[in-house]
């Protein structure tokens, strides 16, 4: 068995407590209520890991005394400065845009700084090869201890992965690419030679510690993090950014086996089984296995479907008329779906809502798991045009509730009301578990036009019901005419 | 699922189980002491329990900023970045290791300040009869 560095135990205990600091940070979002303060100590709990590691591990150059004492604590502040600096460029940039961002573009953030993360683990992997004696990872002969080289690979390889990866899925978001999936030919046999190939090299790394093996390992995983996400569709993203998240904390993990540092093994695997139990939830929402999610193509036959909807007759309405049944209501269901981020429309429709409120209508909000972007988006959207959280349900605790509403107000979201998931075995969509929009004595659907179909690429049966009234129009625009009308 | 999520008497199992995995890598407190893997492994799959029914137990509509605040602290990526950094040896190791350093607190500042920001959007209903 190898043996590493001594470290003294308060350190040990130091990082420990930082690692429990994360555990109650995370613990602290069970309810809104308590969610600052676990904010609060999660900064703590990163405060004290890196106090710690600067105490530990500041640059030092050995010094001597007057009297010929030699000491080793003298400060090297040219590297001490140097490391400052760095802190203060990256907390500039982090602390900037975390102010300037918009919340409708929370997805493509989170994205960007997946892709941060992954980066920091791949420069620390390449750090810690370069030299390991200051990771302390070396044996007497001077070579990487085996298991460390695993780790160490490992940790490369995950941070590779989720760098490019979360690159992709960032421009995917922020529209710089198309969000339509790009299918290569034989990508699955790409994908999995590739795969093999990091396994190859791994054990190749392993085996003889060869520079060779370790940088085309790291190549390879940058190349099939890119893989991996180009073949994957708009409405697939909630998954794919949830799965990013899990990476980054194996990645994070993986480099807290290297450096035996028990924050970053703790946080690794937090942020890993985050990640993995949202990816669940997304999945479970959409009625898909992760697997096919991964394979991808989902949303590539839109076009063709949308080419065979056929004209039916549906009943169109006018803000007016929309006003009129609203106020008349005496509950009124509102479903937001990615539309109604797309249009910047929460604040608006708030407004709305409290005019509606005035009249004596009781208002609430369903929110389907995989509206939006990404995990709890619409919920973000929502708090930040001042919805209290308190009318906001999640589609379990609100789906039986249609049925005694008088109007579901649908702004925005499409597959997600769509009943063919209930009822028509040869939807894509079927059995995905939808809000029961339908039940509700009138059915009021936001919508640009009646061309488009949601990202499934399936019609929704819905909009040619008797009880539903199309609105066809801008999110927002349409709902500020309801509220000229309301007014 | 919904026994899980309440199931706070796991998470207390859990976390007892993982404080004394943790003993086992010091007893005094200045004493320098070599840790095994074993005990680092020890304390990465309790810690994947601990993670298991804490995620669990978060409320859907803190979803994002979950995702925001797991992207922070996973920045803890930084203590090796500072190692690197701090260590002498080798340039290239040096500098790989202040970049690092760079990218980790874009993301350490930037997540804790945005997770603030979106928490804070959080309110309850005002009451009027109040």
């Amino acid at each position: 068995m190898h043996e590493v560095a001594a470290t003294p135990s308060w350190v040990l205990i130091a990082y420990l407590i930082s690692g429990i600091c994360f555990i109650l940070a995370l613990r602290g979002l069970s309810s809104p209520a308590s969610s600052q303060r676990g904010n609060r100590l999660g900064m703590i709990g990163m405060a004290i890991a890196v106090v710690t590691t600067l105490i530990v591990h500041a640059p030092r150059m050995p010094g001597t005394l007057s009297d010929g004492h030699v000491i080793s604590l003298n400060l090297e502040l040219a590297s001490a400065g140097e490391i400052l600096i760095a802190i203060l460029i990256g907390a500039a940039i982090g602390l900037v845009t975390s102010r300037r961002i918009q919340m409708t573009a929370m997805p493509q953030l989170v994205a960007a700084f997946h892709s941060l993360v992954g980066m920091a683990a791949v420069l620390v992997g390449s750090a810690a090869f370069l030299n390991p004696s200051a990771f302390g990872i070396v044996d007497a002969a001077g070579s990487i201890l085996g298991v460390s080289r695993i780790e160490m690979g490992l940790g490369v390889a995950i941070g590779a992965i989720t760098f490019s990866g979360s690159v992709i899925a960032f421009l995917k978001l922020n529209g710089n690419m198309s969000g339509k999936p790009i299918l290569l030919p034989a990508r699955h046999w790409i994908n999995l030679a590739a795969m093999l190939a990091i396994f190859f090299f791994l054990f190749g790394f392993y085996d003889s510690q060869s520079p060779i093996d370790f940088w085309t390992l790291a190549a390879l995983s940058f190349a099939i993090g890119f893989l991996l996400i180009i073949p994957i569709g708009g409405a697939d993203m909630p998954v794919v950014i949830s799965m990013l998240n899990s990476y980054s904390g194996w990645a994070a993990a993986a480099m807290g086996f290297t450096l035996h540092n028990s924050a970053m093994i703790i946080t690794g695997a937090l942020v890993g089984s985050s990640g993995a139990i949202l990816s669940y939830i997304m999945c479970k929402a959409m009625n898909r296995s992760f697997i096919s999610v991964i394979a991808g193509g989902f949303g590539a036959v839109a076009s063709s479907g949308a080419a065979e909807a056929i004209d039916r007759p549906y009943k169109r309405g006018s803000a007016e008329d929309a006003a009129f049944l609203m106020k008349q209501a005496d509950k009124v269901i509102i479903v937001p779906g990615y539309g109604m981020a797309v249009a910047q429309a929460q604040h608006i429709l708030r407004e709305m809502a409290d005019l509606l409120k005035k009249e004596g209508v009781e208002v609430k909000y369903a929110i389907h798991p995989v509206a939006g972007r990404m995990p709890g988006h619409m919920n973000v959207l929502l708090a930040e045009a001042n919805v209290p959280y308190d009318e906001v349900f999640e589609l379990e605790d609100i789906n039986s509730e249609f049925a005694t509403a008088d109007v579901a107000f649908v702004i925005g979201a499409n597959d997600v009301t769509n009943p063919a998931a209930k009822t028509d075995k040869g939807s894509p969509i079927y059995g995905m578990p939808v809000l029961d929009v339908e039940k509700a004595r009138t059915v009021l659907f936001v919508k640009r036009s009646m061309g488009g179909v949601g990202y499934a690429g399936v019609d929704n049966e819905l909009f040619y019901r008797d009880n539903t009234m199309m609105l066809l129009a801008d999110a927002k625009k349409m709902v500020e005419e309801i509220v000229k009308a309301l007014g | 699922m919904n026994g899980l999520i309440t199931d706070r008497g796991a998470l207390a199992v859990a976390l007892d189980n993982l404080a004394w995995a943790c003993q086992n890598i010091g007893h005094h407190l200045g004493e320098a002491v070599r840790v095994d893997f074993i005990s680092i492994l020890s304390i990465f799959v309790l810690a994947c329990f601990v993670g298991y029914y804490v995620v669990w137990s978060v409320t859907p509509a803190l979803h994002t900023p979950l995702m925001s605040v797991t992207n922070a602290i996973s920045s803890v990526i930084v203590v090796g970045a500072l190692i690197a950094a701090a260590a002498a040896g080798s340039a290239s190791s040096k500098w790989l290791g202040l970049l690092a350093v760079a990218l980790a607190s874009v993301n350490i500042f930037g997540g804790f300040a945005v997770t603030a920001r979106m928490l804070a959007m959080y309110k309850k209903k005002e009451r009027r009869d109040a």
